[in-house]
């Protein structure tokens, strides 16, 4: 029998030079745990380096974490890939990497500060997580298909990353698996601005960049386990599962 | 203005020099958003733009725009090139950074009205 699942898939850790410094894995899953919320995805900017840790600390709440990422393309859109395991997540970084141009500055993007369970300092990211890859939206879905991965066009209701902010309109043959609607818009508003878009599946989500924001808008999952492959099923609305939104 | 003499005088390459280039500019408009450019373009303007995907030239044709310039040495990504040529949108290029190419059209005489 599917039960629902509360899941908020879009949450930044202190590795993303914009987010605040005290979203450590082990804050942000103690804040998910006091919320209710049983899945989350940490999706950084262009990397998935925190997602283990993550994984580890959520364990032990029972709290379940999805390998994710925000890319961003060429174009300037976000577009989050959700992974069913850490290697394919580590397998799609490795391509963002190849293609990341430039270095961080500290001083202008913000620390990309990497953690321990212990929130001890491990280290800091060098390369320009906020910047844009050469990756166009086309290939970069491609590419989170070809690890297995769940390709979600971030905030479509932003006008600045959205994809219908900087495309106009979502391209043809591009195969999103959900849209994300932002924490900013209700979803009587979304159906009015993008019903031409209501054949793929929608979900929302915080895009927490500090710990109060974490749960702001979240997805209910009817499905039957907290997994990754339910979700995709429950996307599909295969046997019974459901998003609800 | 007619396109022909714009691409003359400003030494754009054409990357689909098959469609037809005698084509009257009646304006220009400059933005990498395409949300933007479908808002505020208007018939038969130029449009200068980064922008390399093949969604430019759905906007192009939609708004009727007379042609696309691509700047700072962009060339369009090979299906919007096709799509450029199957749709008949005059695609040009240039090293040139945005700002310098809008200000050689604005002594051209061209505007955004």
């Amino acid at each position: 029998m599917p039960v629902e699942f509360r899941a908020d898939l879009h949450i930044h850790t202190c590795l993303s030079p914009c987010s605040e410094l005290t979203m450590t894995p082990a804050r942000i899953v103690e804040r998910a745990a006091s919320l209710g919320i049983n899945i989350i995805a940490i999706c950084d900017h262009n990397t998935a380096e925190h997602v283990e840790v993550t994984g580890s600390l959520a364990k032990k709440k029972g709290i379940r974490v999805m390998a994710g990422m925000e890319i961003n393309s060429s174009e300037e859109v976000h577009i989050l890939g959700l992974f069913g395991k850490l290697t394919e997540a580590l397998n799609m970084q490795a391509v963002v990497y190849e293609n990341l141009p430039g270095q961080n500055n500290e001083d202008v993007f913000g620390m990309q500060v990497l953690v321990n369970e212990d929130e001890e300092v491990l280290g800091f990211n060098k390369r320009l997580l906020i910047g844009a890859t050469d990756l166009s939206v086309n290939r970069i879905v491609e590419l989170i298909h070809s690890f297995n991965g769940l390709a979600v066009a971030s905030h479509i209701d932003r006008e600045g990353f959205g994809i219908i902010g900087q495309l106009g309109f979502i391209p043809e043959g591009v195969e999103f698996d959900a849209l994300e609607i932002s924490y900013r818009t209700s979803r009587a508003r979304a159906l009015e601005m993008f019903g031409l878009y209501k054949h793929v599946p929608w979900i929302t989500s915080s895009d927490a960049h500090s710990l109060e924001d974490i749960g702001r808008k979240t997805t209910g999952f009817v499905m039957e386990h907290a997994t990754f492959e339910e979700m995709r099923l429950a996307l599909r609305g295969t046997e019974g599962r459901k998003v609800i939104f | 203005m007619e396109l022909q003499e714009i691409i003359k005088s400003l030494s754009l390459k054409v990357e689909n020099p098959s469609v037809d280039l005698n084509i009257e500019v009646k304006g220009a408009y400059v933005s990498d958003m395409l949300s933007d450019v479908i808002g505020n373009s208007k018939e038969g303007f130029l449009w200068i733009t980064i922008q390399v995907h093949l969604n430019i030239i759905a906007v192009a044709s939609l708004k009727n725009l007379s042609g696309i310039i691509l700047v700072n040495g962009r060339v369009p990504a090979e299906d919007t090139l096709k799509k450029a040529i199957e749709e008949k949108v005059p695609i040009m290029t240039t090293p040139l950074p945005a700002f310098d190419l809008v200000g050689m059209l604005y002594s051209l005489g061209l505007r955004c009205r």
